[in-house]
């Protein structure tokens, strides 16, 4: 699979602070890709300087293998987290105006918009100013401004902020729809859960560093600590947890069931889970055996605060 | 459709179509023309009558003073001055001339008063003054035997005529209209520049803080942005002075086909037609020397230095707007860019009338910021064109230097928010 965007060695300081420090990116063709951090990490220094907003002191950042133009503007649609329309400006031609700044003729800009409308189902919009508009209807005029010309990389920072949870998961699903349809996305959030229900590709920026980067289920892997989850049903609590001790680490845990079993977590170390299996079928009735899978959460706070 | 002329565009629409710019459009010349005929309705309204009381012991003065429809003269010498001064507020004078009994002129000359409970007008006075002096010259003329009449004659009248090396006749006062023409290019300059570079800036902040400015960004250059908005607010200001001047011409049109029938018609009488005649006459000496000024020099460099002077100052209007979050954190920094205005201003109005040519005239009307304004001021009383061209020279290279500085700034202000910028941060900024 090719990149669609490949950022490689960027550097950027402000005075003395250094924003991002040599951080480079391979964000597949295709993907839904998250890039993750905490607050003042780095990457909405990143972001602007993928949309050509700010100049990397150094690096190179590649669109389809080559380097970034001015006229790429057009190839990419950009959705910053501080959201901003013109207050008194009528929202269709608000539209048109920004789609022909991005390159689109008004013919194809106009075409485009009464696609989009009708999608959204806001066509009664179009003479309206957005200061006479409620703040989850001027979020959808600016998904709509955002994806108008047809970007072949949507950057969104944290894009269902401010939505009610329908109309999020309206974005959601648009933005999923245009994903399917080859449009590749770059998600800045730090909501984990749409992270995990969206990104196949994720990557942790931390302190102008990146930490992590890889598909979500590589990073996982990686992240594995070869820990599962167990319920059993016994009489002989005593003799099971003997067997255990002898091989695993064990500790209690919790989880949604229907019995009212032993609920285990117990670590591997060296052994394989038959290995497991085998002491804990001897012992009772296995109720739930299941891998410990970090979840993107986990995954963030454990490196971040390594 | 070019991503500069797009903005042009939007900018000037947005400009336009506001409700406070049409009624400026429109108001203000109505307001410009009421006060005019307000101003004009209180000049020509009568002053009350006032009513001087004159104590003459010495006889010379009773019938020197003659009375007007302003001041009104009452010969009351026989009435004591005890009773005069306890009457002055139940009798409403303005105020008691007091003249002693003497024959002695050199007497009278010391002794006069002017009694009155207000102070009276400086020009009354003077009047009062010069009425008493040439009574008293004459007088004395008569005591010293002296023909009067000869006197009279004797006194010579001059008046010089201003001529030019080149032989042209020159009229005194032109120096005045001079001033008035470059003047009122230089002041228009100075308002447009202060009005339309505000309105840039307020533009930038209303981007700024409706946050859409990260999105316009992500598809146009801020350069391209910031000219745009120049640009496209000037356009407005030009059609606002066009639409000015439009109505202002069709308003003259007006008024001179009205009133020059009604001059037509009271010209018959004799008097008035000699009177008039010799009122042409000088109008028409003014005329032409105000048509041999140099008309196409004064329009053709108030078209540069107006485009030079606004966009300089615009440039750094939009990085003020750029730099702070909201417009009354713009006034530290307005501060520095009005001062060369005004500066300007004054210099054209004392300086350049006093000494078009001078050392301190000549070096303003070269100094970028001020250059605009006193240029033009200087420019109706004949500037060397190769002083023109530096100075223009000068002003354009500055502009291209402080639009990439406003630049510089813009870029990295538009994006910053939060605290309040100080100079130092600014000029952090460059680095950028």
């Amino acid at each position: 699979m090719s990149a669609i965007l490949e950022v490689q060695n960027v550097v950027k300081t402000y005075g003395d602070y250094t924003a991002l420090n040599q951080v480079s990116l391979t964000i597949p063709k295709g993907s839904i890709y998250g890039l993750l951090g905490p607050n003042g990490a780095g990457k909405t220094s990143l972001i602007r300087i993928i949309n050509q907003i700010t100049m990397p002191d150094s690096g190179l950042v590649l669109l389809d293998g080559k380097p970034l133009q001015p006229n790429d503007v057009q190839y990419i649609g950009y959705m910053p987290e501080e959201r901003g329309l013109y207050k008194s400006m009528k929202v269709g031609e608000q539209c048109l105006y920004l789609a022909q700044l991005k390159g689109l003729s008004k013919q194809e800009a106009q075409k485009q918009l009464k696609y989009w409308f009708e999608r959204l189902e806001i066509e009664g919009w179009w003479n309206k100013k957005i200061q006479e508009l409620s703040k989850g209807m001027a979020q959808k005029i600016q998904f709509v401004v955002t994806v108008l010309h047809q970007p072949k990389l949507l950057i969104l920072d944290e894009p269902f902020s401010g939505f009610d949870p329908v109309n999020a998961n309206l974005i959601k699903d648009e933005i999923i729809e245009l994903n399917k349809q080859g449009t590749s996305v770059i998600f800045s959030t730090h909501r984990m859960e749409s992270v995990e229900e969206m990104c196949d590709h994720i990557a942790l920026i931390h302190k102008s560093n990146k930490l992590i980067e890889g598909k979500l289920t590589d990073v996982k892997k990686q992240f594995r600590t070869n820990s599962f989850e167990v319920g059993i049903l016994t009489d002989n609590v005593e003799g099971l947890m003997y067997d255990l001790t002898q091989k695993f680490t064990l500790s209690q845990t919790d989880f949604k069931s229907l019995n009212d079993e032993l609920k285990l977590e117990i670590q591997l170390g060296t052994a394989t889970p038959n290995e497991l299996l085998h002491v804990l079928v001897q012992r009772g009735q296995v109720t739930h055996f299941m891998e410990k899978i970090p979840s993107v959460n986990d995954i963030f706070i454990q490196s971040v605060t390594e | 459709m070019s991503k500069l002329v797009l903005i042009i565009k939007r900018e000037f629409i947005a400009k336009v179509r506001n409700k406070s710019f049409i009624v400026m459009t429109f108001l203000s010349p109505l307001l410009f023309v009421g006060i005019g005929v307000f101003v004009g309705f209180l000049s020509s309204m009568k002053a009350d009558l006032k009513t001087i009381a004159v104590h003459d012991e010495s006889g010379l003065f009773v019938n020197e003073f003659k009375s007007d429809e302003e001041y009104k003269y009452l010969n009351l010498s026989n009435v004591p001055m005890s009773v005069l001064k306890d009457s002055i507020v139940s009798e409403a004078y303005e105020g008691i001339l007091f003249v002693p009994k003497s024959t002695d002129n050199l007497v009278l000359q010391k002794n006069m008063q002017f009694i009155s409970n207000e102070s009276p007008g400086v020009m009354f006075i003077e009047d009062l003054e010069n009425t008493i002096s040439d009574k008293i010259t004459q007088d004395n003329y008569i005591k010293s035997g002296l023909d009067t009449l000869a006197i009279e004659k004797a006194n010579a009248d001059v008046s010089i005529q201003l001529e030019k090396a080149s032989g042209e006749e020159s009229l005194k006062g032109l120096n005045e209209i001079k001033i008035g023409i470059g003047g009122a290019f230089g002041y228009l300059i100075m308002m447009f520049i202060v009005i339309y570079g505000n309105m840039v800036m307020r533009s930038v902040i209303e981007e700024k803080t409706s946050r859409i400015i990260e999105v316009i960004i992500s598809s146009v250059k801020p350069f391209q942005l910031m000219m745009g908005k120049i640009i496209g607010t000037s356009l407005a200001g030009i059609l606002q002075f066009l639409i000015w001047a439009l109505l202002g011409l069709t308003a003259i049109t007006i008024l001179s086909s009205v009133f020059g029938a009604q001059v037509g018609a009271g010209a018959n009488a004799q008097v008035m037609q000699t009177a008039q005649q010799e009122m042409a006459g000088n109008m028409q000496m003014y005329l032409k020397e105000i048509l041999n000024l140099p008309i196409f020099t004064i329009l053709i460099s108030f078209i540069i230095y107006f485009i030079g002077g606004y966009f300089l100052y615009s440039s750094f209007y939009a990085s003020i707007g750029a730099a702070v979050d909201n417009e009354t954190d713009s006034q530290q920094f307005l501060l520095p860019i009005i001062m060369p205005l005004i500066l300007g201003v004054y210099i054209g109005f004392f300086t350049v009338m006093n000494d078009p040519h001078g050392t301190i005239a000549t070096v303003f009307s070269m100094i970028p910021l001020t250059s605009p304004i006193v240029m033009m001021m200087r420019i109706p009383f004949g500037v060397p064109w190769w002083q023109i061209a530096i100075s223009i020279t000068i002003l354009f290279a500055s502009f291209f230097g402080v639009v990439w500085f406003a630049s510089k700034i813009y870029r990295v202000g538009i994006l910053m928010y939060g605290k309040k910028p100080t100079w130092k941060e600014l000029l952090k900024w460059l680095r950028y």
